[in-house]
């Protein structure tokens, strides 16, 4: 490789660490001046181009997060400039920046100086306004995948199975939305901070979800959403140390994903948490998510979130699946059924139900939920009813159930192994 | 500062044409504390539901123009700073607590008829 070559390659490197990394923080840093998403947004698009030629003549920066944000934030004040010129201003987004506009339109904060600006706060303020309540939850996820992580809006569209015509309208529908009703970029007083928080949560979560266990398509898990809703859940949890939610949310995603390369067999079928080989799982995430959950729950705090982690780790952290502490299971499920009653939590914990109160137990209460109508559509529930009547040796009527669940998946390797089930049982 | 209109559904206004000061007390006390705060600029209470007369290209109607189990019982228009501000203002609407809620929407213009004269 020539010199210029290598050297290519180091800023390229660079770039895209700063990309996955730095991006929210940029963009945050500069809304306030450009005060404008749409301009926000092309200036620190600008910046991250500008970098690919300056980086390569000058070398990489001691800190690549500064030079991009001063470089965007100076894009952002000629904007301004020639925006006023021009048009009447937009409705303002922020309260204005005071000082720290001055010192970029003076010169005297240099691109390649740290800008007092870049704070985690800044980062907070925006995953909040992308996540604002009056948002829709589609809006707020495109959003944050937008805007908070730098996403293209054409892979957001694959992600999320629409043309990127669709997604581009979701987007532009959004922010007219944020300026024309003036929604803020703000972080709220401490006591409307949770509430706030929740849409949040609800956003990171649905990503790793929709990452976890891709909607349709040949692979089970989309490992770039995956690693987005990681990077995002770190990143919350730093800019708020304090709330346990969070820390159960991280942990929740940490030993899910642990048992990320254990879940297919070579052959593309997805495995279930018995076959699972457990000494391919991730024991480092394991053990941070176990610490995460701990720390919370010695907090006294019971939420959702942590809840949810608790159960996950105590699988995870079984020797076998057999020795799982299935009483324990099933306490946390209770505890959770109480702070947030839906059914596809009690339809989890009746799985936890049958290994302590046996399979017939366990089917009443499937078949309970079945009646009442909640979970039409959704193809666990067959699923797991299939398993239980199997376990209770109805085997032609275990087979329909499976047959039922098949109809409903779409998933290549969830369907293979219902089809498998399926030919075993016949 | 930006204008929003705040509209309220209920399942039916509490002003009928011989409405009590005690029917229509939570009412009045909220319209009261806004226009204390100086953060409402107009506000109208309407009639019950079957006072309503709906309008169709080729109808006449009695009752509210969408059938559901809330109307709108009133509306007024707030100034606030922003969408956060005024969702707190309007979120202490009685009608919160009273099986009812509030539609918060910005305004885009218009205002009282100033009479010209003639």
């Amino acid at each position: 490789m020539t010199e210029r070559g290598s050297r290519r390659a180091v800023v390229e490197s660079a770039l895209v660490e700063a990309h996955r990394h730095q991006w929210a923080s940029v963009l945050a840093a500069t809304v306030p001046l450009a005060r404008d998403l749409d301009l926000a947004e092309d200036c620190v698009q600008e910046a991250y181009a500008a970098a690919v030629s300056s980086w390569v003549r000058d070398g990489v920066p001691a800190k690549p997060a500064a030079w991009l944000t001063t470089a965007a934030r100076r894009r952002a004040v000629d904007a301004m400039r020639r925006e006023r010129a021009l048009r009447r201003r937009l409705p303002l987004l922020v309260e204005p920046a005071g000082p720290v506009e001055d010192s970029v339109v003076d010169g005297s904060s240099r691109e390649g100086e740290e800008p007092e600006a870049v704070v985690g706060d800044e980062r907070l303020r925006l995953v909040l306004l992308c996540c604002h309540p009056a948002l829709a939850q589609e809006a707020q996820v495109a959003l944050t995948l937008r805007l908070v992580c730098g996403v293209a809006t054409l892979d957001i569209a694959h992600a999320f199975l629409v043309t990127e015509a669709t997604m581009a309208a979701r987007l532009t529908r959004a922010k007219k939305k944020i300026a024309r009703s003036r929604i803020r970029c703000r972080v709220p007083p401490p006591s409307e901070l949770p509430d706030r928080l929740r849409p949040v949560l609800a956003v990171v979560h649905l990503l790793f979800t929709t990452g976890h266990t891709a909607p349709s398509g040949a692979e089970l898990v989309r490992v770039d959403l995956v690693e987005t809703a990681l990077d995002l859940a770190r990143m919350l949890r730093e800019l708020l140390p304090d709330e346990p939610e969070m820390a159960g949310l991280l942990a929740l995603l940490l030993v899910t994903d642990a048992r990320r390369a254990t879940r297919v067999s070579a052959t593309g079928r997805l495995l279930r948490l018995e076959e699972q080989d457990r000494s391919e799982w991730d024991r480092v995430a394991i053990t941070e998510a176990h610490d995460l959950v701990v720390g919370a729950l010695r907090g006294g705090h019971r939420g959702r979130y942590v809840l949810q982690a608790a159960i996950a780790s105590v699988y995870a952290r079984a020797p076998a699946y057999e020795e799982t502490d299935w009483p324990q299971v099933l306490a946390l499920y209770d505890e959770l059924l109480r702070v947030w009653p839906s059914p596809v939590v009690a339809l989890n914990r009746a799985v936890s139900l049958s290994h302590v109160r046996g399979p017939a137990v366990a089917l009443a209460e499937v078949e309970a939920l079945q009646d009442a109508g909640h979970l039409v559509g959704y193809q666990y529930l067959p699923a797991v009813e299939a398993d239980l009547l199997a376990r209770l040796g109805r085997t032609s009527e275990a087979a329909g159930a499976y047959q039922r669940a098949l109809a409903l998946t779409r998933n290549a390797a969830e369907r293979a192994f219902l089809t498998e089930r399926i030919t075993v049982l016949r | 500062m930006a204008q929003y209109a705040v509209l309220v559904y209920a399942p039916d206004s509490a002003h009928a044409l011989a409405a009590t000061a005690a029917e229509t007390q939570s009412a009045d006390v909220h319209a009261e504390a806004l226009a204390a705060a100086g953060s409402m600029l107009v506000a109208y209470a309407l009639t019950p539901r079957e006072m309503a007369t709906s309008l169709r290209a080729d109808s006449v109607t009695d009752g509210p123009f969408i059938d559901a189990k809330e109307v709108v019982a009133g509306f007024y228009v707030i100034e606030a700073p922003d969408l956060d501000a005024a969702l707190a203002i309007a979120g202490t609407n009685p009608a919160l607590r009273e099986g009812g809620g509030v539609e918060v929407r910005p305004v885009h213009s218009g205002g009282v008829v100033q009479d010209t004269g003639g």
